[in-house]
């Protein structure tokens, strides 16, 4: 277990979606500077889309929808809490962004003509870009990585980042999970891409590696953005996704639906009007389990055979194959069978809701120097285009901000302090499994976070969640991979903690189910028409407080701006 | 490790001891696996899952080069 020292101009944290991008574009601005891509698996096959993806879910293509139209979209879909002008950085570098994938080598689906084949699952407009073929995504970024010159470093749990004495980035701290080394990496600017907090709530089947979320994520990076004194935004407003059942992954609605496929309830009768992933859908969806109509299932049987084969072969194929082997275990086939569909475990993830770290248009966080991007930023229903496009504005922001500056300087404490953190569970003569622990703290998570939220119950959670921050002390590690579950434990440890505050701050009901407080029924506009902070006070405490919404560059009329809430279908229709 | 490792929970990576060549130095599925789970027992000689953290993702398949592998659901989510 040595020490190993590491000095680059722009660190990348994270290489799953947003980092590679962050890196690739870094590096092509300003091809002299050092920059190091290090993840904590493999860079090549890490994060969600390790096995492709099947579609964009929000591609703002020319004939199709216009920046304004998107913007409008998310802002509606996100019950009027958005920075408009990080959503529309998003929008208007989408479209380049596809082609410039499409010219890198990724397939997208076309019509006759060669034009981009685009579906509306959305509310509103038409954003779904299919990718039948949506495999090789990441070797085609990888392939990119390697043709720039990034560095990549793997297996590197980063675990703190390096402030420097002027307030500044001045790097991070990683632990090497095989050898156990302890890396110091100085840098001019951080990108952190740690994707979502994934293993906050446990997964109904128990098993903590069952998350819907590649469980790489569990949440180091809103845990190391704390504690950097970064702003962290929107923690209340919680991922909870429709999944299949104990598979708990996407069944996809955005796949199936421009097939034809639906949700129903176990009538067999549909109940919701956008299959779109909303916490609005999520409340519907939720109430039908809870009234009693469920289970609920997707249904694709009544689509001919030819239809189904199609969908299988992206399904069974690309993002998460294994849907086939899960399928063919309990004899499902969506031919004759309805697939049994779920309300997923909790997790934080601006990607697919709006909980991240902070950040303003160019990606920047509060702290000078760093970044984020990706499911970890606040910029809603961002999915993987807008962690590219964000990784992209990240890199090249980046390459600006260092102009000039020398490594800010850090006081050794801060290492030294980090390193017995990081080491104590390894030192231990015996004690408390990371495993263990991660699995009382997320069942408790399930007990007392899982929406609907109540004040009691969140109350209950947090005193609990202290009595476990206390148990930290006494956690066991045998060897570095264990050592790198601990200190996720830590991270996950945090992320609840903050989750439960921000959820208790917001005494208001918004976005369904996502934050749903059953001792506050309704939105409250006076009071909370406005994001909930959260950052490391001088005491080293949580500090809450409320960011106003910036004004819109695209005004929406009050009549239009919760539409989302119309998401139940009305018996009157059903039977029209 | 010098002594074979013995799995004391349900595994769910089949590895077909046949087609692996790990005897040659291949170590391709451990390189890949995000979770780091798979590992190379210097006792016996073979690849194993070492902990029950799964994401039943694939790379460790796809990625083989004799194809030695075979990924089934966790027990608890079959
Ligand atoms: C199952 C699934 C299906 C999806 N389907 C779609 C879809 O069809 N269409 C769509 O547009 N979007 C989809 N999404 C969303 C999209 O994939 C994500 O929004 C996007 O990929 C997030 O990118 P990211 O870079 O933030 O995270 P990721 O790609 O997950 O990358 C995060 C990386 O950080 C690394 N990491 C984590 N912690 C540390 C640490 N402490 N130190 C070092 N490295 C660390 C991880 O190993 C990982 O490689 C899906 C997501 C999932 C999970
Ligand atoms: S399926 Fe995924 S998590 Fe499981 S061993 Fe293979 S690569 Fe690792
Ligand atoms: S990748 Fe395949 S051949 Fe190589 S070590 Fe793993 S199982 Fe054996």
């Amino acid at each position: 277990m040595e020490t190993q020292h590491i000095e680059v101009d722009i660190l990348v944290v994270g290489g799953g979606t947003a980092g590679p991008l962050a890196a690739i574009k870094a590096k092509q601005k300003a091809p002299h500077l050092r920059v190091l891509l290090l993840d904590k698996a493999n860079v090549k096959r890490a994060g969600a889309i390790a096995e492709g993806m099947d579609s964009v879910n929000n591609a703002v293509i020319p004939g199709y929808a216009t920046p304004e139209q998107y913007v409008k979209e998310i802002t509606i879909a996100n019950d009027g809490i958005v920075n408009q002008a990080s959503i529309n950085a998003y929008a208007t570098r989408s479209f380049d962004m596809i082609k410039e994938l499409d010219g890198w080598g990724v397939k997208f689906e076309k019509d006759e003509t060669g034009d981009y084949a685009v579906k509306k699952v959305h509310h509103l407009g038409s954003y779904v870009l299919p990718m039948p073929e949506g495999y090789n995504v990441k070797k085609v970024l990888f392939k990119q990585i390697r043709k720039v010159g990034v560095e990549v470093s793997n297996r590197l749990t980063t675990t703190r980042l390096l402030v420097g004495e002027d307030g500044r980035i001045a790097g991070a701290m990683a632990l090497e999970s095989r050898t156990g080394d302890f890396v110091v990496i100085r840098a001019k600017a951080v990108v952190l891409c740690t994707g979502a907090a994934g293993r906050l709530g446990l997964p109904s089947s128990g098993y903590l590696f069952g998350t819907y979320e590649n469980p790489t994520n569990a949440g180091d990076g809103y845990s190391m953005a704390y504690h950097a004194g970064a702003e962290l935004s929107g923690l209340e407003c919680f991922q909870i996704n429709p999944l299949i059942k104990d598979y708990n992954g996407p069944a996809c609605a955005y796949v199936t639906g421009p097939f034809g496929g639906y949700t129903v309830n176990a009538k067999g009768e549909r109940f919701i009007r956008s299959d779109y992933w909303s916490g609005q859908m999520m409340l519907e969806f939720w109430r039908e389990l809870e009234g009693g109509n469920g289970p609920v299932f997707l249904k694709l049987d009544h689509l001919a055979d030819e239809t189904v084969t199609k969908i299988e072969d992206v399904l069974h194929v690309t993002e998460r194959p294994t849907r086939g082997i899960f399928h063919e275990g309990r004899g499902v086939d969506y031919r004759h069978d309805l697939v049994e569909m779920h309300i997923s475990e909790i997790g934080l993830c601006g990607g697919h809701s709006a909980s991240g770290v902070w950040v303003d248009e160019n990606a920047r966080t509060t702290v000078p120097g760093l970044y984020a991007a990706g499911d970890l930023c606040n910029v809603a229903h961002n999915y993987m285009l807008g962690a590219m496009v964000f990784g992209k504005i990240a890199g090249e922001d980046a390459v600006d901000f260092i102009e000039g500056k020398e490594h800010a300087l850090v006081d050794q404490e801060q290492i030294e302090n980090e390193r017995e953190r990081i080491f104590a569970p390894l030192a231990r003569e015996d004690g408390i499994s990371p495993t263990q622990i991660e699995y009382k703290l997320r069942r408790m998570v399930n007990d007392y976070l899982q929406p609907p939220k109540v004040t009691a119950k969140m109350e209950i959670g947090l005193k609990r969640f202290a009595e476990i921050r206390a148990d930290l002390d006494h956690m066991k590690a045998r060897n570095p991979h264990e050592l790198m579950r601990a200190m996720e434990v830590h991270a996950i440890l945090d992320c609840a903690e903050l989750a439960a505050k921000a959820s208790l701050y917001r005494t208001e009901s918004r976005w369904g189910l996502y934050h749903y407080r059953t001792d506050f029924e309704g939105r409250n506009d006076a009071e909370w028409f406005n994001f909930v902070e959260i950052r490391k006070g001088a005491d080293g405490q949580p500090e809450l407080f409320k960011r106003p919404v910036p004004p819109y560059i695209y005004p929406i009329d009050k009549s239009e701006l919760y539409g989302y809430d119309a998401m139940r279908i009305e018996s009157e229709e059903l039977a029209a | 490790m010098s002594t074979t490792i013995e799995q004391d929970f349900k595994v769910s990576i089949i590895v077909d001891h046949d087609k692996c060549i790990a005897d040659k130095g291949c170590r391709i599925c451990i390189d890949v696996c995000p979770t780091d789970i798979l590992i190379h027992d210097a006792g016996d000689g073979k690849i194993k899952m070492a902990y029950d953290e799964c994401w039943y993702c694939l790379p460790c398949a796809h990625d083989c080069p004799t194809k030695a592998i075979k990924v089934e659901i966790p027990y608890l989510l079959r």
